[in-house]
């Protein structure tokens, strides 16, 4: 059903049926799993490479020069990449692991390496953030390196870091989106097999819909944590 | 002259910058007693902060040494030195307190690096707020709290190892004078009680009045002048001491006629 054949209130009414839905609540529900594993991983991989990328800079607490250009260009090189070109750069990886090349899982691989450089980089960001003085004061008493991290950059940058984190949520379900078109499955699959290849207008409006409505809650989630902080401390 | 317990000698430090190399200590030498409260004046990028900033190696020296309490800062590995920077403690005139933290989680910050057990951090953190008169203020925010109050977190977190040594960084120059004097008059009072050496630098000649018995002046990257406070004043010798001394001197009468004209 599409707007060149039906009208505007058909289609709409089409779009709240039981036969569309039948096709997006499974994906919301891939969606769903692949943003959940992947925000994980890239969490925990982007929040490590963030550390390391802060901590060795050049105004970090332990400047290593070379090192960090290094690190810096290979980031640099993956972020380079359109997200597309990755996965399907990263699909042999995945074949290695997984022994598969479609699924979900076989894109999460696809999805975390496409999206941990951003937030390597936003982590690096935020952490750069604090403020000099608080670092040499925390020097001064002794501090070592791993406990200025622990004690002092992290938990200072923390409403920053919770913001970064909200940003790289919505760009892994953006990609998700795209990664859909390569096997993945999803929302982003069903969108583009349905509603752009079948021209089934029906489907895209509540496809885009629940993507919408995804993003809005992510952000209006991560704007609260980061808010809730920011308030405890008096700071907003 | 008692012993000395901080001994710097022939202390020189430079910085690279996009424009050159500044040489902003030029061979400083100086001696602070046990028990002394020392202040170090000079105008701004004298170089009086880089000297400080040496003392617990915040900056390292390129040449020299710079002996606290036996010990040559200047020489230390790195795990030496951390141990060693336990036993001094420093203050800011932004005072560096962790935003994340509650004032008692800022006082307690320095034991737990430590590793001092947790009953023993939560008797010495309350009877340090005790000592700068912050007890009901233990469980507020950094942000809640009063310029003034945040220097007293910053006295109590600098306090909370023991340290023999106190260094102040310009820590009243974001201050009001009342809040400075009040701010002096602890410092004052922590180093009768405690017996604890303080080196303070500024550029306000009356902290210097109101709380050191000896000081220095630098210029330029190197000490112009030195002794008894109250020596200094009544016989300065060197330009710069006699500048200061004008400065001060002038700041107060045209403050006080131009009060007396508002009326």
């Amino acid at each position: 059903m599409n707007l060149s054949k039906n009208n505007l209130g058909e289609v709409l009414a089409s779009s709240a049926g039981q036969e569309v839905w039948s096709y997006i609540w499974p994906a919301l529900g891939t969606t769903l799993y692949m943003l959940a594993l992947t925000t994980l991983i890239t969490f925990v991989l982007g929040l490590g490479l963030g550390i390391v990328l802060a901590v060795t800079g050049k105004d970090g607490i332990r400047p290593l020069p070379v090192f960090n250009a290094v690190l810096g260009t290979i980031v640099n090189v993956l972020r380079s990449f359109p997200s597309m070109i990755l996965i399907i750069l990263l699909l042999p990886l995945s074949r290695l692991v997984l022994h598969k090349t479609y699924g979900a899982n076989a894109c999460i691989l696809a999805l975390v390496g496409s999206c941990m450089p951003m937030l390597g980089r936003l982590v690096e960001g935020s952490l750069s953030e604090v403020v000099k003085g608080k670092v040499e004061a925390a020097k001064a008493m002794g501090t070592g390196n791993w406990n200025i991290v622990r004690k002092v950059l992290l938990p200072e940058a923390l409403p920053s870091l919770v913001r970064s984190f909200t940003v790289t949520v919505i760009a892994i379900l953006g990609t998700t989106a795209l990664a859909g078109s390569f096997g993945a499955g999803g929302l982003g699959d069903v969108a583009v097999r349905f509603g752009y290849n079948r021209f089934r207008t029906d489907i895209l409006i509540p496809t885009v819909l629940v993507l919408i409505i995804l993003v809005q809650g992510i952000q209006a989630l991560g704007d609260a944590i980061a808010r809730g902080i920011s308030r405890r401390r008096y700071l907003v | 002259m008692t012993e000395s317990f901080v001994e710097i000698r022939g202390l020189t430090k430079t910085f690279r910058t996009r424009d050159g190399n500044v040489e902003v200590l030029k061979g400083i030498d100086l001696d602070v007693s046990r028990g002394d409260i020392f202040g170090v004046i000079g105008f701004s990028g004298a170089g009086k902060s880089t000297l400080l900033r040496c003392l617990n190696r915040l900056e390292n020296p390129d040449a020299g040494s710079v002996v606290v309490g036996g010990v040559d800062i200047a020489r230390l590995g790195k795990k030496r030195l951390r141990e060693e920077r336990r036993k001094i403690g420093i203050i800011f005139q932004q005072f560096n307190l962790f935003d994340s933290g509650t004032v008692f989680d800022n006082v307690a910050f320095p034991l737990e690096i430590a590793g001092a057990p947790r009953k023993e951090i939560k008797e010495k953190v309350e009877s340090i707020l005790d000592l700068v008169e912050l007890t009901d203020k233990s469980r507020c925010h950094p942000a809640q709290l009063s310029g003034g109050q945040k220097q007293r977190v910053g006295i109590a977190r600098a306090l909370a190892n023991e340290p023999e040594l106190l260094l102040s960084d310009e820590a009243t120059s974001a201050l009001d004078p009342q809040t400075t004097y009040s701010i002096l008059e602890l410092l004052k009072e922590i180093n009768r009680r405690l017996g604890l050496t303080v080196v303070l630098v500024t550029h306000e000649l009356d902290v210097v009045k109101c709380a050191c018995r000896h000081m220095a002046v630098i210029e330029d990257g190197r000490i112009v002048e030195k002794g008894e406070v109250r020596s200094v004043f009544s016989n300065p010798k060197s330009a710069t001491a006699r500048q200061f001394i004008r400065i001060s001197e002038e700041f107060v009468r045209d403050f006080a006629v131009q009060g007396g004209e508002s009326i």
